[in-house]
């Protein structure tokens, strides 16, 4: 018998007629794809497509292409659909993945259309006219208390005024990806990149380890079921602390680090022992209900001198109740994941069937704050597949104060989206903590990746606020009017609060 | 200054050819109350039979003034308020205001003069190609925005009190200068914020001194040098003398120069696909 | 006890109303003027401000607003009617009977002009409340006039309120203001206060209720320019039982006026840097006190701001207040001459009526230009108990009366 019915997914050809029979294919494959017998011979089978030994190739005699292999046509029973239930039978397990969901959902993004001023009101010049993205983190009052300063003036009324908002230059943040499923030098171009920013990086759930100290005012600690690496000291270092209640890409269910990935300095991080399964559970089992969400905020607020706390949840069904419930317990901000959102590893029946698009999400929630009349109590922060800055700009008109970029980060430092994550063996040292892998990202030089990445996203997003003809963000942040729908049904758009293209 | 139709009615302009009177090649037109159109025609009519000056008295917010006018040798004189775009693709004549001028004065000019023995507003000397403007007072916001050399034609803008934000934003060419003198703004910087912000030629100068947060990231604050007075010193000679200045208290102060970093500031702005 | 969260199963989804009106696009001129003494001016001089800025307007809307004209009757709440017919007249005229002593009520003074046509039936009315009516509601005399506006506006068919205020009133329609001025013979009126208003809609119902000035209890606003932010502002505005209605930028910024002054109290200075922030770089480098000031006005009303190119006067018994966007996208000159303050598009407006100002200058963006009426009280309209949307309805006159959600704030 077959030790497997199902044959490779791709096909490495190389041209040995330029082959330069270096071996450097052999050598930057995570996966082993390569054996070198006087030329490198690959292992189709092993091949993840994530372009690395192609990259890395100098001359260029590598191609990848898809296995072209005919199935019988069933538009019922995609070729994919047939190999899970080949793998399964083989296997017995969960059908594991990693990174978005890549399901053909419709993309709510692709369907909205932003605004221009033409002649009524001018259109703006970001390059040389001022374009104010900053942005305040936090909970905001209702209105803004003064008294007479005594020289003419008024000053804040005593504990009035904004209290505990962090500051970011650009509505663009990182996502919580713990150290342990990312690498530690990820960590590091991430801090170092938030820190260059103005902006804030995420520990996830996995700790901060001590190289991150010195960023530490551009970071959020997480707090997830696990509660890895959380004692007061990591708590008091971050700005803000977040809460993890669910993930996009998982929402509902835990999360496991194999024991192979705890190595010295995870195990340091995240204060668990060498080689033990990190194991987070599903809730965390001191939250069943949204008076003991409020008990744990504010637990954490004594213990850190009331620093902001967010909640992050999964978008799903009533996410709109759900999060108001999480701004009335006292949450500075809600985070809000789209089933699109990215994972280190998960069940890939919960990856591409559990939760709702992002663009809903905000739309529902920023809607219900406001007709609830507590939309300045909390930020919205939205991810869940920020492909660009017109997604960007899309998820603040319909209602977001920050976006969290995870999947573009780690693209920037390299990440092709082979959705491997979940095997540690990660070809371009971000996903893995094999030493001989992580040492392919120099912290500086992700950092300085990101920093671009970020700094050519806010510049489009000020030529779009240019053209929309405001010179600040707050002025885009939930002004639905600027949308227009393209292809959409009616209910969508009724959900979204925006008009069809037309109108 | 206006003129009533009917008992208690008030219109603004009246749509009549305005009183005309001739002394020698020299014209005076009574502005008060005539509506825009017939009073420039009037201009125009002066100028074509051969007027050295066309004097118009009572004016008050009329617009286009000079407007489009392509003559050389001629001289127009405006007492009051100068409407908006007043010298708008002027070409050759000059004009003097003896009053504030509204906004857009000089805008796309391309040869001749105005003088302003007053202040005038926003947007003056948009995309000026060449010419000289001088302001006597303050002057608005998005002031000298765009002006540009091309060859000789080399605009030149004096503004002798205080300016707005966005002053000579885009700025391509020729010279715009900012004494703060003149001005009814005692206690303000002499010029706002985003001065000379994409700036990418032409030369800024003004008489004191700047904060760097004043000043668009694409130009560089020097110290106007020897040469930079040299260049600078005939135009101030010229301005004082159309506004009765001492130039010695001109240049009583010493001068900065703001000059671009570079010709193409947004070269690495953007990626190509 | 655990929150809710089933409670919002059935929750209205009131988002996408496809009946919301069409934002109105345009352009403008405007005045405004005030005697800081409290001596009055012929509404002429507001007439002829507005007429030398005529180009400005397109002859599809021009009004007026003025303070102090009615001193035969400074207690009366001076109501402004538009009828469409007869019947809404008779239907109107029997709610006053309800709830006011109508001390005087006659057509407005109006004058046939050439170029206004379609005018409404146009009446005026000067009434007091029914005290033993005031005593049984519970209700400040404003909050009452309020409802009754708001019962007109939503349930009177072919009724709108042009204004309603103590010894004040707007004067508006479709045509160039300097007609629209002669029409309601404005010269027989003295004020110390007006503004006034030339309209250039881009997309107009021609409608005379849509003219400037719009009027809120004795506010009154005239709006130069175009709020590329009114999407966000309306929804903020939402959230505290607002609803604009008209779909003007004018609309928003009364209301965020009301929002600010009367109910969150913010001192007029502020809330015009709320409207008009100043730039976080400026911000940052105010002294610490001030900055903090700014920062929270920013963060917290930064839905609230308008953004994009606008001047603005607003009008009020007692005085008025000039506004510009923060990097002054529309002009505004302001001068002064003895005790009178004058703002206007142009320079000419004001050299119309006052020909030689001792101080002629351009308002810097941001900065209000502020003209208060000495020894007058300000706001006098009171503290209002109502709820916001009771309000909104009153001025905007749909028939979408009050069932906006519940004010948290």
């Amino acid at each position: 018998m077959p030790t497997s019915l199902i044959q490779p997914e791709f096909r490495v050809k190389i041209d040995y007629d330029k082959c330069h029979k270096c071996g450097r294919c052999v050598q930057q494959c995570g996966w082993g794809v390569y054996d070198f017998n006087e030329r490198p011979i690959p292992d189709d089978s092993k091949c993840r497509a994530c372009h690395r030994c192609v990259t890395f190739c100098p001359a260029h005699c590598i191609t990848i292409e898809k296995n072209t292999l005919a199935y019988r046509d069933n538009d019922n029973w995609s070729a994919d659909a047939r190999k899970a239930v080949w793998r399964q039978a083989e296997t017995g397990g969960v059908l594991l993945t990693s990174m978005g969901n890549p399901k053909p959902y419709q993309r709510v993004f692709d369907h909205l259309v932003l605004d221009a001023c033409q002649v009524t009101n001018p259109s703006i010049d970001p390059l040389r006219e001022p374009m104010e993205l900053r942005t305040y983190l936090g909970r905001k009052p209702d209105s803004v208390e003064v008294e007479p300063d005594g020289k003419g003036g008024f000053k804040l009324a005593e504990g009035a005024g904004l209290a505990n908002n962090i500051k970011l230059d650009t509505p663009i943040i990182f996502s919580p990806m713990s150290y342990g499923s990312v690498s530690l030098n990820v960590h590091k171009s991430l801090a170092m990149a938030a820190e260059r920013l103005g902006t804030l990086m995420n520990t996830g759930e996995g700790g901060l380890h001590e190289d991150l100290y010195p960023y530490q005012d551009h970071v959020i600690v997480q707090v997830a079921s696990g509660r890895f690496g959380v004692n007061p000291d990591y708590l008091n270092r971050g700005a803000a602390m977040e809460i993890k209640i669910g993930q996009g890409a998982k929402p509902g269910i835990g999360g496991h680090l194999p024991g192979e990935k705890i190595n010295k300095e995870v195990s340091g991080t995240r204060m668990i022992p060498q080689g033990t399964d990190a194991i987070s559970p599903a809730p965390h089992h001191d939250i069943y209900s949204i008076e003991d969400l409020r008990q744990l905020i504010y637990s954490l607020k004594e213990a850190s001198g009331y620093k902001p706390v967010g909640v992050k949840i999964a978008a799903v069904h009533n996410v709109a109740a759900i999060a108001s419930g999480i701004v009335r317990a006292g949450a500075d901000y809600v985070y809000l994941d789209g089933f699109k959102g990215g994972t280190g590893a998960a069940p890939q029946v919960i990856r591409d069937h559990i939760g709702i698009p992002i663009e809903v999400a905000i739309a529902a929630v920023d809607q219900r704050l406001r007709d609830e009349g507590i939309r300045n109590q909390a930020s919205i922060i939205a991810a869940g597949s920020i492909r660009s800055s017109a997604d960007l700009a899309k998820a603040i008109a319909l209602g977001a104060d920050v976006c969290a970029i995870g999947s573009a980060a780690l693209m920037a430092l390299g990440c092709h989206l082979c959705q491997s994550c979940h095997t540690g063996s990660c070809s371009w040292g971000i996903t893995t903590q094999k030493p001989e892998l992580t040492r392919r990202i120099d912290p500086e030089w992700g950092a300085e990746r990101l920093v671009n990445l970020v700094h050519a996203w806010s510049h489009e997003l000020q030529e779009i606020l240019g053209a929309l003809g405001v010179n600040a963000v707050e002025s885009l942040r939930g002004s639905r009017e600027r949308l227009r729908s393209i292809g959409l049904d009616e209910q969508m758009n009724r959900v979204l609060g925006v008009k069809p293209a037309g109108l | 200054m206006t003129r009533t139709m009917a008992p208690g009615v008030v219109e603004g302009y009246l749509k009549v050819a305005p009183t005309v009177t001739r002394d020698g090649d020299a014209v005076t037109i009574d502005a008060n109350g005539v509506y825009y159109k017939q009073l420039n025609e009037a201009v125009r009519q002066a100028i074509d039979a051969g007027a050295a000056t066309v004097r118009i008295e009572n004016v008050n917010g009329q617009r286009y003034i000079g407007t489009g006018v392509k003559a050389s040798g001629v001289r127009i004189e405006v007492h009051g308020t100068a409407g908006n775009d007043m010298a708008m693709f002027m070409d050759g004549p000059e004009i003097e205001v003896f009053g504030n001028a509204q906004d857009g004065v000089g805008n796309t000019m391309n040869a001749g003069r105005v003088v302003v023995h007053g202040d005038a507003g926003d947007v003056l000397g948009y995309g000026m190609r060449g010419g000289r403007v001088y302001v006597k007072g303050d002057v608005g916001y998005r002031v000298g925005i765009h002006m540009k050399a091309y060859e000789n034609l080399v605009p030149i803008m004096v503004c002798g009190g205080k300016a707005r934000d966005f002053f000579g934003e885009y700025m391509a060419g020729g010279m715009l200068v900012l004494l703060g003198m003149n001005t009814q703004f005692a206690e303000q910087p002499l010029v706002g914020g985003f001065t000379g912000a994409g700036m990418h030629g032409g030369v800024i100068y003004l008489r004191g001194s700047v904060e760097p947060w004043q000043c668009g990231k694409e130009v560089g604050i020097f110290q106007a040098t020897e040469e930079d007075m040299a260049e600078l010193t005939p135009i101030l000679a010229d301005y004082a003398e159309a506004m009765g200045m001492d130039i010695e208290q001109i240049l009583a102060e010493p001068f900065t120069k703001l000059a671009p970093f570079s010709h193409r500031p947004y070269g690495k702005l953007y990626a190509p696909m | 006890m655990p929150y809710d969260l089933e409670r919002y199963d059935t929750f209205d989804v009131r988002r996408y109303r496809e009946e919301s009106p069409f934002k109105i696009h345009g352009g403008c001129g405007l005045m405004g003027m005030c005697d800081e003494s409290g001596a009055l001016r012929s509404g002429e001089d507001a007439i002829l401000a507005m007429a030398v800025q005529h180009d400005r307007g397109n002859g599809l809307g021009g009004g007026f607003a003025g303070y102090g004209i009615y001193p035969e009757f400074p207690d009366h709440f001076a109501f402004h009617m538009m009828y469409h017919d007869v019947a809404a007249k008779e239907e109107a005229e029997a709610l006053f009977d309800q709830y006011f002593t109508v001390d005087l009520a006659e057509p407005m003074p109006t004058r046939p002009v050439k170029g206004i046509t379609d005018a409404p039936l146009l009446w005026r009315y000067f009434l007091k409340p029914y005290e033993n009516k005031l005593e049984q509601a519970e209700l400040s005399a404003e909050d009452y006039v309020v409802h009754v506006v708001m019962t007109i506006n939503s349930s009177v068919d072919g009724a709108f309120v042009a204004s309603s205020g103590k010894n004040m009133g707007a004067f508006k329609g479709v045509g160039y203001p300097e007609e629209i001025g002669h029409f309601f013979r404005l010269e027989e009126y003295a004020g110390h206060t007006w503004v006034g208003h030339n309209r250039f809609p881009t997309n107009t119902p021609g409608w005379w209720g849509g003219a400037h000035p719009f009027t809120l209890l004795d506010w009154s606003i005239v709006h130069n320019g175009e709020i590329s932010s009114y999407g966000i502002n309306n929804r903020y505005l939402e959230q505290f039982g607002y609803k604009c209605a008209l779909g003007t930028d004018t609309e928003v910024a009364a209301y965020l006026f009301d929002l600010m002054l009367r109910r969150h109290k913010l001192p007029l200075s502020l809330a015009c840097k709320a409207l008009a922030s100043p730039l976080w770089d400026d911000i940052d480098r105010m002294p610490e006190d001030e900055a903090a000031v700014m920062r929270s006005l920013r963060a917290v009303y930064g839905p609230g701001m308008l953004n994009g190119p606008f001047a603005i006067v607003l009008g009020f018994n007692g005085g008025m207040v000039a506004l510009n966007d923060r990097i002054k996208l529309r002009p505004l000159v302001a001068a002064r001459s003895g005790d009178t303050v004058m703002v206007a598009s142009e320079e000419s407006a004001i050299r119309a009526v006052i020909p030689e100002p001792e101080h002629v200058w351009a308002p810097k963006a941001g900065e209000p230009v502020i003209a208060r009426v000495k020894d007058m009280e300000w706001p006098i309209h009171g503290d209002l108990h109502l709820d916001a949307s009771a309000i909104s309805c009153a001025v905007t006159g749909t028939d979408q009366s009050c069932d906006t959600v519940e004010v948290n704030a």
